[in-house]
C-alpha cells in the first residue's frame, strides 16, 4: 500500500475537519477490516486516514425513547451481544451472525459494515468500481456468478456486500451522519445506500466530508429475520439473503417489508414481494408467494441465474423463521 | 562444527530500524524531551503542530505485546501483524492471504482474537496484544495447546498458531461453550492439511475444560 | 547380529503405536521457525514485479522510479524476455529496507507491453493446438456395439491451486562467499540443484536449511526463478534477503492441478461388467505440463479402452504435481461415470462396482474387503437408496462410492545414526517434514531399532549437508527414511554389539537391544543397560550410514508398493438453495507397515479434508479477457473450514496381510476418491448427475434447473 498520513481525533468535530471534499484523498478508519485490505489492494490510495479509534462519543448502544441508538463505532460482536438486539432484532442479530468469523465480528464495526466496499472481483483486481476496460464491461462478458441480478439496468453490476443494510431497512432504522462543523443531518437506512452512476462515486449517500455517527433503530414489535443463503461455513459471502419484516395482526401479515441482499447494487427493496405478503396468513403458502414475487423482474447477467431460485427459497425461509 | 546456518539470532529489530532513520525525522522541531513522553504523547505533540497528522514517516508507536511494552518506529501504514513478525520478531502469528479471511496471522487484542493483518500497527497502541507465544512455550503450554499436540491437529502446523491463539481467546470468554459452539468459533480460521479431524476433538476436549485454558 | 527387517508384531515398541508428533510442541506454541519466519541481521525485503497481461511483447521494463525510491537496496530485471506468456510471470524484482518500501517500489517499475490475444479458456478442445493423442486396448467400438448398455456422459474439473499457506519462497544469505538459503521446500537435498551455475556461486559453497515449511503438496521441488532472484539479490547487496511470494503470486504462477474434462462412453452387461471405456478427455496444464490421460482409472482389465486426450495451451501458469498427480481427476471423471452406468443399469452402487472391481489389476481382493468395511462403517444397507431421494422437503440425502490406487514406492535415502559413548542418539538425515510426522518417524524407527525410548534420539533433519534423502514427493518419503534409517540404526547397533559380545560372553548375532539394555536374545537376563554397552566405546562414537536403494529394500519386504482403498460419501442436498453439506464419509486404506498410527490417521483424514475442499469450493476463476485469475486470494478461492466437513471415519488396513508388506507412501491415495464419492453421493441425493466440480450451490440449481430436478 502507499503510505499515508494518519490522524486519530478524539471528536467527532475534529475528525469531520480533517476530512476533504472529494473521495479518495482522505479515507475513514474505523475497525479497518474492509479499508487496510482496500488499501493494500489499490482499491484507494489515500494520502490521509482518519482513525475514529478515540472518538468515544462514535461507542456502544444505547436505547433512548423506544428507540435502540448504535454508535458507528461498535463492533459487531458488541452488537450480537446486546440482549435487545438479540430478542427484538433477531434479522440484524443473525445478519450480523452470519459474517461467522470472531476476528471480523470482535473488530468489524456496525458503520464500518455499511460503508465497506464492494467485493466485486474485478474491481478488487484493478478494474475500477463498475469493472470495466475501456467501454466493455469485464463484469457482462466475463464470470459474473456473484454478481447482481436486480438494478443492473446501468453500469453498476456489484452487488453491495452489507450484511446489516438489508436487516436495518426492514426495521425502519434512520442512520445519522455528521458533516462540517459537526452538524448532523439523518437518512433512513432505505435511503442511505445509493447505485453509483459514475466509478468514482461511492455507494452510499455519505459525502466525503461526512461520517457515520449512528444507527437508531425503533423498538416497534416487528417480526422479523434474516435468511442467508450459505455455501462454506465460517466467514464467506453469503450467495442470497433475505431479510424480512410484518406486523402479525391475529392471522394476519401487515406492513411487510422485504429487503433482498447481494443480489443488487444496493439492499434491494421488493415492493412486490412486501404485496404479496400483506393481508397473508403466516403459513408455507404465503411465505412461498412472497419468494415467488421477490423473485419476479430479475434480469439475471449470464452466469447468475441461479440467484433466482435462491430469493425465493430465501425470501420463503426468512418469512417462516419471522414467523416461528 | 560452526555452520553459519547457527548464527546468533538478529538483534532486536526495532533498534536497527531506528538507527536507520533519524529518530526524529517526521517530527516538528520545537519537539523537545521525547525520552519523557509516551510515543502516543510524542505523536499529538507533533501532530498539534501538523493541523492533527503524523506520518507518513515513521512515526513512534508502543505496543503492550505478551505482557511487556515495546517501542518502535513505524510508518503508519505497517500492519500489526508486520510489526510483529518484521520489527519485533514474533513469528508465531503468520502471513498467509494478508487479506483477513484465512485467521493464520490471529492475535489477541484485549484478550479478543482479531486479524493482525488487517490492523494497523498505531491502531494497536493502548491495547492488550497477545500474540501465540505469549499463550504457551514448548515446556508450558495451555490446555487449547495440549490439545491440538494430543489430538494431532496439526500437520505442516502453519495454521496452528492462528487456531490456538483463536481457540484460547474464543473459549476464555465463552467458558460454558458446546463442540459445536467452539468450532463456530474458529470459523475466521482456514488450514489447508486437513487437520479439522483432530480439531473436533480438541473442541470437545475444551468444552470439557469450561475456558480453564 | 542384528538383521535389517522389521520387528514381529508382538515384538514392537514403537512402531504402529499412536505417537504424538516431536515437534507438535514447538508448532502449537510458534516457537517452530518456518522458512517464511527467519530474519536475520541487516535482512532486506524483496518483492516481485509480474505480468499484468497474459500475452504481450515486453518492449521495456524501467526500474529507475522504483531504485530511486528511499530505502530500495537492490533490483534485478530479466534482461532476456521479450514476450510474456501468463499473468503474474516474473519480470523484475526490488528490494529494500522495509517490507512496506519494497512492495511500493515494486508497483513503481513501468513495464510497457504490446499485448497480444491469449488463450485462457480451458473448455473447449477446439482451441486446442496440441494433436490428440489416441490409445486403444481391444476394439472399442465392436464392444460398445455388443453392449447390453450404454451410457455417455459429460464430466469435468476445473484447474485448482495448492494454495500453501506459506507461500513460495525463501530467505537468502549470500556470505564470505557461501550461499545459505532457508527455501520453504519439500526437496532439502537437492533444492539447489544447478542454482549455483545460475548465480555464479561454486555449488559446493550452496547449503539449505528448511526446518519447517508450510505445506507443498507437490509444488515445492526446486529453486525457482525466485530463488535465483533471491541469492542474486543477496550477492549484489551482501545482505540476507526474504524472498517469500504474495500470495496473488502464489496463486499464479507456483503451480496448480491441470483440469479435465471429459466425455465417457460406457459399455456393459446386464449384470453390470463394464466390457467397453471409451473416453475423450481434454484439459490445461497452462503453459506447461501434461493433463491426465490414463483411463479408465484403476479398472485397466476392462478388455476394451480407448482414450483420446487433448491438452489446451492457454496463458496460464503452469501445472505442478498436485497431490496424486492426475488421479483425483482421473478417478472422478471414470467412478461418475461408473456409478451413473449403475444407476442406469438400475443396480445398487455397491454391488457395481464390487463386480467391477474384478476389473483392477491384482487387487479385486483388496478392494472389495474394503468395500465391505467401508460399506458397515457408514451404515450403508441401512441408508442406500436408488438415485433420488424420495423423501419429503427440500433436504435430500445420498451416499455415494469411490475407489483408488497409488505406488507410495520408497524414494533412494541415507542416513547416518550415531551413538556416543554417553549412551545418547542422534540421525541425521537430509530428509524434510511437509506435516506428515517425519521428524517423529525418523526418531520412531531409530529408537525402536536401539531398544530406547524415543526421547533418547535427537533427530537432525533439513540441512543438505546431512545424507541425501529424496524429494517428499509422490508418497515416497515414509518408505525411503524407514528403511535407511533402520538400517542405520541396526548398523551402528551391530557395532555395539560387536563390542560387548566379549563382555556378555556371547556372540553378536545372539545379543539384541530391547528395554534400555543390550541382551542374549535366549537368555535376557544376561545384559548390560544402554548406558554401560555405551560406556565400553571408550571415547569414540559409533556412527553408520544406513541406505535404501529400491528395489531391494523391496525385496527385502521391508518396503512395497501399490495401495487401494475405499470411500463412501454421505451427503445433503437442499434442492431449494443448492447447498451441499457433508454428513459422514469414511475411508477405508491400504498403506502396509503403519509406522506411526495417529500420524497415518492424520494422513488420511486430512486427505478426505483436501478432497472435500476440491469437490466441493475449489476452482481457479479466470477472466477470459484479461486473463487474470480472478480469485487469487483466499476470500473467493475457498478452502473448507471446520464445520464443512461433516463426520469423518477412518479404517486402516492393518494386520498380518498388510503389514508384512512393508512400509508404503500415505500422503496420496486419501486425497484421491473425494471428488468421486461426493460427486456420486449427490447424484443419488438429487437424482441428476452434476457433471462439473466443484459442487457449489450454483452448479447444483443450474443442473436442477436443466435436468429437472429428482429423477
Amino acid at each position: 500500500m502507499k503510505s499515508f498520513a494518519y490522524a486519530a481525533p478524539k471528536t467527532v468535530k475534529e475528525a469531520v475537519a480533517l476530512l476533504d471534499d472529494s473521495w479518495g484523498a482522505t479515507e475513514v478508519l474505523a475497525g479497518g477490516t474492509d479499508l487496510v485490505t482496500s488499501l493494500k489492494q489499490h482499491v484507494t490510495e489515500p494520502q490521509r486516514v482518519v482513525s475514529l479509534k478515540n472518538i468515544k462519543e462514535l461507542k456502544g448502544i444505547r436505547s433512548k425513547g423506544g428507540s435502540l441508538i448504535i454508535g458507528a463505532t461498535t463492533t459487531l460482536a458488541e452488537l450480537i451481544e446486546n440482549r435487545d438486539v438479540a430478542r427484538k432484532f433477531p434479522a440484524l442479530s443473525i445478519a450480523a451472525q452470519g459474517i461467522g468469523s470472531p476476528q471480523l465480528l470482535n473488530v468489524g464495526t456496525v458503520g464500518g459494515d455499511l460503508c465497506q466496499r464492494p467485493r466485486c472481483w474485478f474491481f478488487r483486481n484493478g478494474h475500477g468500481l463498475f469493472g470495466q476496460q475501456g467501454e466493455t464491461s469485464l463484469v457482462r462478458e466475463g464470470d459474473n456468478r456473484y454478481h447482481a441480478i436486480f438494478g443492473n439496468d446501468g453500469p453498476a453490476l456489484f452487488v453491495n456486500p452489507s450484511s446489516l443494510g438489508p436487516a436495518l431497512i426492514v426495521l425502519g432504522a434512520e442512520i445519522t451522519v455528521a458533516g462540517a462543523g459537526g452538524k448532523t443531518r439523518t437518512v433512513p437506512a432505505a435511503e442511505f445506500f445509493r447505485t453509483p452512476k459514475a466509478a468514482t462515486e461511492r455507494e452510499t449517500v455519505l459525502r466525503p466530508n461526512e461520517i457515520l455517527t449512528e444507527i437508531t433503530v425503533p423498538m416497534k414489535g416487528l417480526k422479523n429475520a434474516t435468511y442467508e443463503v450459505r455455501h462454506r461455513h465460517g466467514l464467506d459471502w453469503p450467495y442470497v439473503t433475505a431479510s424480512v419484516g410484518f406486523n402479525l395482526k391475529g392471522r394476519q401479515i401487515e406492513e411487510a417489508q422485504v429487503v433482498l441482499g447481494q443480489v443488487a447494487p444496493v439492499p434491494w427493496r421488493s415492493a412486490a414481494a412486501s404485496l404479496a405478503l400483506d393481508r397473508g396468513t403466516p403459513d408455507e403458502t404465503t411465505a412461498s408467494k412472497g419468494g415467488e414475487a421477490a423473485a419476479a423482474g430479475a434480469k439475471p447477467l449470464s452466469g447468475n441465474a441461479y440467484k433466482i431460485q435462491m430469493v425465493k427459497a430465501a425470501v420463503k425461509r426468512a418469512v417462516l423463521a419471522a414467523i416461528a | 562444527m560452526t555452520d553459519p546456518h547457527d548464527a546468533p539470532e538478529p538483534a532486536p529489530p526495532e533498534v536497527t530500524n531506528v538507527s536507520r532513520r533519524g529518530f526524529l525525522k517526521g517530527f516538528g522541531a520545537g519537539t523537545v524531551a521525547t525520552s519523557l513522553l509516551s510515543p502516543a504523547a510524542m505523536r499529538e505533540a507533533a501532530a498539534a503542530e501538523n493541523g492533527g497528522w503524523t506520518g507518513p514517516g515513521e512515526i513512534p508507536v508502543s505496543l503492550k505485546v505478551n505482557g511487556t511494552t515495546r517501542q518502535l518506529r513505524v510508518e503508519p501504514r505497517v500492519t500489526l501483524l508486520d510489526a510483529l513478525r518484521n520489527r519485533l520478531d514474533l513469528t508465531g502469528p503468520k502471513k498467509v492471504c494478508d487479506r483477513g479471511t484465512c485467521g493464520a496471522c490471529t492475535v489477541l487484542v484485549d484478550g479478543h482474537p482479531a486479524y493482525s493483518c488487517s490492523m494497523l500497527a498505531v491502531e494497536a497502541e493502548g491495547r492488550a496484544i497477545t500474540t501465540v507465544e505469549g499463550i504457551g512455550t514448548p515446556e508450558q503450554m495451555n490446555a487449547v495447546q495440549k490439545a491440538f499436540v494430543e489430538h494431532d491437529a496439526q500437520q505442516c502446523g502453519f495454521c496452528t498458531p492462528g487456531f490456538v491463539t483463536a481457540a484460547t481467546g474464543f473459549v476464555r470468554k465463552h467458558p460454558n461453550s458446546t463442540p459445536e459452539e467452539i468450532c463456530k468459533g474458529l470459523g475466521g480460521n482456514l488450514c489447508r492439511c486437513g487437520t479439522y479431524a483432530g480439531m473436533l476433538l480438541v473442541a470437545a476436549d475444551l468444552a470439557k475444560a469450561k475456558g480453564g485454558v | 547380529m542384528a538383521k535389517v527387517d522389521w520387528p514381529a508384531a508382538d515384538k514392537r515398541t514403537l512402531l504402529g503405536k499412536r505417537i504424538s508428533r516431536v515437534d507438535g510442541p514447538a508448532k502449537t506454541t510458534g516457537a517452530a521457525k518456518y522458512s517464511f519466519d527467519i530474519n536475520r541481521p541487516g535482512m532486506l525485503w524483496a518483492k516481485l514485479v509480474t505480468s499484468a497481461h497474459p500475452k504481450a511483447e515486453v518492449v521495456s521494463i524501467d526500474l529507475s522510479a522504483a531504485t530511486a525510491l528511499p530505502g530500495v537496496k537492490a533490483s534485478w530485471k530479466d534482461e532476456q524476455v521479450k514476450e510474456v506468456q501468463y499473468v503474474g510471470q516474473i519480470l523484475a524484482a526490488v528490494a529494500a529496507e522495509t517490507e512496506e518500501i519494497a512492495t511500493e517500489a515494486a508497483r513503481l517499475v513501468r513495464v510497457e507491453y504490446k499485448p497480444s490475444e491469449a488463450i485462457i479458456r480451458d473448455s473447449d478442445p477446439a482451441l486446442a493446438k496440441d494433436k490428440p493423442a489416441a490409445r486403444e486396448q481391444g476394439k472399442v467400438e465392436e464392444a460398445l456395439a455388443k453392449a447390453d448398455v450404454v451410457h455417455t456422459g459429460n464430466y469435468g474439473c476445473p484447474v485448482i491451486t495448492h494454495c500453501c499457506l506459506e507461500s513460495h519462497g525463501q530467505v537468502t544469505d549470500f556470505k564470505d562467499g557461501e550461499l545459505l538459503v532457508w527455501p520453504s521446500t519439500q526437496n532439502v537435498s537437492r533444492w539447489a540443484d544447478r542454482l549455483g551455475e545460475a548465480v555464479d556461486v561454486p555449488q559446493n559453497k550452496i547449503r539449505v536449511d528448511c526446518q519447517y515449511m508450510g505445506g507443498g503438496f507437490g509444488s515445492k521441488f526446486a529453486y525457482d526463478r525466485w530463488g535465483m532472484i533471491g541469492a542474486t539479490l543477496s550477492k549484489q547487496t551482501g545482505r540476507p534477503v526474504k524472498l517469500m511470494l504474495e500470495r496473488d503470486v502464489e496463486m499464479l504462477i507456483a503451480g496448480n492441478r491441470p483440469s479435465a474434462y471429459a466425455k465417457v462412453k460406457l459399455g456393459a452387461q446386464k449384470d453390470g461388467l463394464v466390457t467397453a471405456v471409451d473416453t475423450e478427455v481434454w484439459g490445461t496444464s497452462g503453459v506447461g505440463g501434461s493433463i491426465p490421460d490414463r483411463f479408465p482409472y484403476i479398472f485397466t482389465e476392462v478388455p476394451n479402452a480407448r482414450t483420446t486426450a487433448t491438452r489446451i495451451m492457454t496463458n496460464r501458469g503452469r501445472a505442478a504435481a498436485w497431490r496424486a498427480p492426475n488421479h483425483p481427476q482421473l478417478c472422478f471423471i471414470t467412478m461418475s461415470a461408473f456409478a451413473d452406468l449403475a444407476a442406469a443399469l438400475k443396480m445398487d452402487e455397491l454391488e457395481f462396482f464390487m463386480k467391477n472391481a474384478a476389473l483392477t489389476k491384482d487387487r479385486a481382493a483388496v478392494y472389495q474387503e474394503e468395500l465391505k468395511i467401508a460399506a458397515d462403517l457408514i451404515g450403508y444397507k441401512q441408508k442406500a437408496h436408488p438415485r433420488g431421494d424420495k423423501a419429503a422437503g427440500p433436504i435430500k440425502r445420498g451416499l455415494g462410492i469411490s475407489m483408488h490406487t497409488w505406488g507410495g514406492r520408497g524414494h533412494p535415502s541415507e542416513c547416518d545414526v550415531t551413538i556416543h559413548p554417553d549412551g545418547s542418539v542422534e540421525a541425521k538425515i537430509a530428509t524434510q517434514d511437509l506435516g506428515v510426522g517425519t521428524r517423529t518417524c525418523v526418531g520412531m524407527v531409530v529408537a525402536e531399532t536401539l531398544g530406547l525410548p524415543l526421547d533418547r534420539v535427537k533427530v537432525e533433519i533439513g540441512r543438505s549437508e546431512y545424507p541425501p534423502s529424496g524429494a517428499s514427493g509422490g508418497s515416497t518419503t515414509i518408505g525411503g527414511i524407514s528403511v535407511s534409517c533402520r538400517t542405520a540404526a541396526t548398523n551402528a547397533l551391530n557395532a555395539l554389539l560387536e563390542n560387548v559380545s566379549k563382555r556378555l560372553g556371547v556372540a553378536a548375532d545372539a545379543l539384541e537391544a530391547s528395554g534400555g539394555a543390550i541382551r542374549e536374545t535366549a537368555k535376557p537376563s544376561n545384559q548390560i543397560s544402554w548406558k554401560d554397552a555405551c560406556a565400553s566405546l571408550g571415547p569414540n562414537p559409533i556412527t553408520k550410514r544406513g541406505v535404501n536403494v529400491p528395489g531391494d529394500s523391496e525385496k527385502a519386504n521391508l518396503t512395497s508398493q501399490g495401495v487401494g482403498g475405499v470411500q463412501i460419501a454421505d451427503v445433503s442436498v437442499d434442492i431449494e438453495t443448492g447447498v451441499v453439506t457433508m454428513n459422514e464419509m469414511v475411508a477405508v486404506q491400504d498403506c502396509g507397515l503403519v509406522v506411526n498410527l495417529k500420524l497415518a490417521e492424520s494422513q488420511v483424514y486430512g486427505g478426505l479434508i483436501m478432497g472435500i475442499t476440491y469437490a466441493l469450493f475449489e476452482e481457479a476463476v479466470y477472466d477470459v479477457r484479461t486473463g487474470q485469475m480472478l480469485n487469487a486470494d483466499m476470500e473467493f478461492y475457498r478452502l473448507a473450514g471446520l464445520q464443512d466437513v461433516g463426520t469423518l471415519k477412518v479404517h486402516m488396513m492393518t494386520g498380518k496381510d498388510y503389514d508384512g508388506r512393508g512400509v508404503i507412501g500415505l500422503g496420496e491415495p486419501p486425497v484421491i476418491s473425494p471428488g468421486a464419492a461426493i460427486a456420486n453421493a449427490v447424484a443419488n441425493a438429487c437424482g441428476v448427475r452434476v457433471p462439473n466440480l466443484p459442487l457449489t450451490p450454483e452448479r447444483v440449481l443450474t443442473t436442477l434447473s436443466q435436468k429437472g430436478g429428482l429423477a
